[in-house]
């Protein structure tokens, strides 16, 4: 049978092996965490704490605002000395809880095991926990997980799918994680899938991870949860494509997975979930790739969020040679840093360093109607059209030829042979557009 | 990190390693089997006319930029494969200056007037040879049989002598001889013809190896033939000597598939291929030429906007206004 998969897309080479076999190892929580209070999307979270006091380890140091936001917790314990703007990986100063670590790791008392039986728990519940865990999306957009959980009347979700496609060249975070933790995913899938009333779970990994699929098909075994290889191609990860590869459902565009009775979650999201259930440790450490072929010793790591990336970039050996960029995420959809005093935040889920001949300053040039972007665009649109009408500030034009779909995969960009910046465009068109409609409305 | 250089750009942070020069040398790379061929059937004035070609693609190129005060892009290739293209629609028998003319008028008013690469409507290739057609008719279609031919018309080849096979065919010679045709002769490209499109055989190499490096899409290709193919059958005439007498060949797999003369959806690439094969077939049924590949494809060049405009594809999860 033909893997299941989704149409067009690219195939950018991987550079996996550099880590995807190398155990995770935890770094030594750091002499300091910087807590910016937007971990995710949506309000920033509100200090329940003052410059000065003393902190535990998990403790929750931060309130929820609003509807879209989660509770940030202590990610060491020890004495908050600043809660000030610091660099923030969004390029603008955010303000951030400082703790100053005291080497103790002495657990707030509120940590401790949940008692939930993942068979029998109620939805109301397990969102409860979600929010307290301070549980946001991994893979890297950090939404905040409870909020997806919340029912809408008129929509009933039938499947859960948890992602585990890890498309993204050289990142391994995911793939270690199911390989080393298969029980605890599909711990937290149980619990998702109570959580939302679905009658089925699916795991959807790709190809090139046999050993993450021999082992949570094991780990599956006598629950309502199907593990399902999928075709090695990016961007299989991206949302509306693996719902499609999975299911063979198309989320129209505009609306949510739920639309079509769907929830899609992260592995590690399923994996944080159990961790907070089981032990009571809320979402204080995650598992991150330090790759690339400007480090010197590449590595899957489990850090404490808050950790600078110089203390993970020391732990790893420093550079290898002169770094050409940095890159927070993956190499298609990543963001490119220029400093090292950035926290690893909930939605980090990777650092890469790339040399300065990966680098190559070049210059767009003339499109040439090649039309590769549009044999890779996965929402079938046009993108040489679009570049044209973004170029030329014709947004009505590209909303047209639906700009606002453009999931900013990065497919078009990555195959442009003229290398024009076509993602970025439409990026920028998008926020054009969306802030004249909320003008208007 | 305060004395390092990193560079911070927008995602994606890796590119897929074929570039438009990249493309165009490929390109150049492909039609070389069908140069080569030209050499060893027409002799050496067959390499003359391809170098005199380049070599005014070239400098119109960078004679155009230099006046425009534009950046200088011959690396790209592109006017180098125009250069070469051209010169493969030409019969063996020019003088010098029709290459350089023609090399001349394709890039200044097939490309440069338009803005350059990216921006002209017409193949510039073929707006030269029509050009030179137009201008220069019977120097355009005085034929000469590679030497090493004649075997197969025999002492008729006198009576016929200069016209091409589908000359020969528009001229009613295959009515009245009971001839049977030497396809394989065809296909190696032992016959008269233009320099570069005798030879399917050396066309078809280069067209696999764009065809394999995805460089270019078989919609086109495919289509245009196969159009071509299905008309001359239904018409009652042999096919295959359509398809290998003649530019068909060149022009489906070497010309239709320019980049930025032809659609570049999918629906009209396939609408493209058919439109040029209905075309041709109409053109050498019924037109005053023997040959029609050139003007069909400049005719669908002239369409292909609205092509492209008429076969959007459907978007993922595409939601149609009111309902």
């Amino acid at each position: 049978m033909a893997l299941k998969t989704f149409r067009k897309g690219i195939h950018p080479p991987g550079h996996k092996s550099l880590t995807s076999s190398l155990p995770v190892e935890i770094l030594p929580p750091p002499r300091q965490v910087v807590l910016p209070l937007s971990q995710h999307i949506g309000a920033p979270a509100e200090p329940l704490v003052s410059v000065g006091d003393q902190v535990l380890l998990g403790q929750k140091i931060a309130e929820a605002q609003g509807m879209v936001s989660v509770p940030l917790h202590a990610s060491v314990a020890g004495k908050i000395i600043a809660i000030e703007p610091r660099p923030h990986v969004s390029g603008k100063m955010v303000t951030a809880i400082v703790i100053e670590n005291n080497g103790i790791d002495e657990l707030a008392p509120e940590v401790s095991p949940r008692h939930l039986d993942p068979e029998k728990a109620k939805s109301d519940e397990v969102r409860e926990i979600m929010k307290d865990a301070g549980l946001v999306g991994m893979g890297g957009a950090a939404f905040p997980t409870h909020v997806k959980y919340n029912p809408s009347p008129d929509q009933s979700i039938d499947y859960v799918i948890l992602n585990g496609a890890e498309c993204e060249p050289f990142l391994t975070c995911d793939h270690r994680l199911m390989v080393e933790k298969p029980d605890r995913i599909v711990f937290g899938l149980r619990v998702m899938l109570r959580a939302a009333g679905a009658s089925k779970g699916y795991i959807v990994i790709e190809e090139n991870k046999p050993d993450a699929i021999t082992v949570l098909n094991r780990a599956v075994q006598g629950y309502p949860i199907e593990v399902v290889p999928v075709k090695a191609k990016y961007p299989q990860g991206e949302e509306r494509m693996i719902i499609y590869a999975a299911t063979k459902r198309v989320v129209p565009a505009g609306a949510l997975p739920a639309a079509v009775g769907v929830i899609v979650n992260n592995v590690a999201t399923a994996a944080a979930l159990a961790e907070f259930i089981q032990s009571g440790r809320p979402l204080i450490s995650r598992i991150i790739t330090v790759t690339g072929h400007g480090i010197q010793h590449p590595k899957n790591l489990e850090v404490r969020i808050g950790t600078l990336l110089e203390d993970v970039l020391d732990y790893c050996g420093g550079f290898k040679g002169n770094p050409g960029r940095i890159i927070l995420g993956g190499p298609m959809t990543g963001s490119a840093q220029y400093r090292l005093d950035l926290p690893i935040m909930k939605g980090t889920s990777g650092i890469l360093v790339q040399t300065e001949a990966e680098t190559p300053k070049t210059a767009p040039s003339v499109c040439i109607r090649c039309g590769k972007c549009v044999d890779a665009c996965p929402f079938n649109l046009l993108p040489n059209f679009l570049g044209l009408y973004c170029e030329h500030d014709q947004i009505d034009k590209a909303e047209a030829y639906g700009v606002l779909d453009c999931r900013e995969c990065g497919s078009c960009a990555y195959v442009c042979p003229a290398r024009r910046p076509l993602t970025q465009m439409f990026k920028n068109t998008k926020n054009k557009l969306i802030a004249a409609k909320r003008k208007t409305s | 990190m305060s004395d390092t250089k990193v560079l911070v750009s927008a995602p994606p942070h890796i590119q897929s390693e074929l570039g438009t020069k990249h493309i165009m040398w490929m390109v150049a790379a492909a039609l070389t089997p069908a140069a080569v061929a030209s050499l060893l059937f027409f002799g050496w004035w067959a390499l003359g006319i391809i170098v005199i070609s380049i070599f005014f693609a070239l400098l119109t190129e960078t004679l155009c930029e230099l006046m425009m005060k534009r950046p200088l892009t011959i690396s790209d290739g592109s006017a180098f494969v125009t250069g070469l293209l051209l010169a493969l629609t030409l019969p063996p028998t020019v003088p010098w200056w029709i290459p350089a003319l023609g090399s001349v008028f394709a890039i200044a008013v097939g490309k440069q007037v338009f803005g350059g690469l990216g921006h002209n409507l017409f193949n510039p290739a073929l707006i030269g040879r029509a050009f030179l057609v137009l201008s220069w008719p019977l120097l355009m279609t005085t034929w000469q049989w590679p030497p090493s031919s004649l075997s197969w018309a025999g002492t008729q080849m006198d009576a016929v002598s200069g016209a091409t096979a589908l000359g020969l065919l528009k001229g009613g010679f295959f009515s009245n001889n009971s001839l049977s045709l030497p396809y394989l002769q065809m296909f190696y490209g032992n016959i008269s013809g233009s320099l570069g499109e005798t030879s399917g055989l050396a066309l078809l190499l280069g067209a696999v190896f764009l065809l394999v490096y995805k460089i270019i899409d078989w919609r086109i290709p495919v289509t245009y033939l196969g159009t071509v193919l299905v008309l001359t059958t239904l018409r009652g005439q042999d096919p295959l000597f359509h398809l290998l007498a003649g530019g068909l060949i060149l022009g489906a797999f070497f010309m239709a598939t320019d980049y930025v003369t032809t659609p570049v959806t999918p629906g009209g690439r396939v609408l493209f291929g058919i439109g040029c094969g209905l075309l041709t077939a109409l053109i050498r049924r019924f037109g005053a030429y023997p040959e029609g590949v050139c003007y069909s494809i400049l005719i669908m060049n002239a369409i292909t906007p609205l092509l492209d405009r008429l076969t959007v594809p459907k978007r993922f999860g595409e939601v149609k206004k009111d309902g």
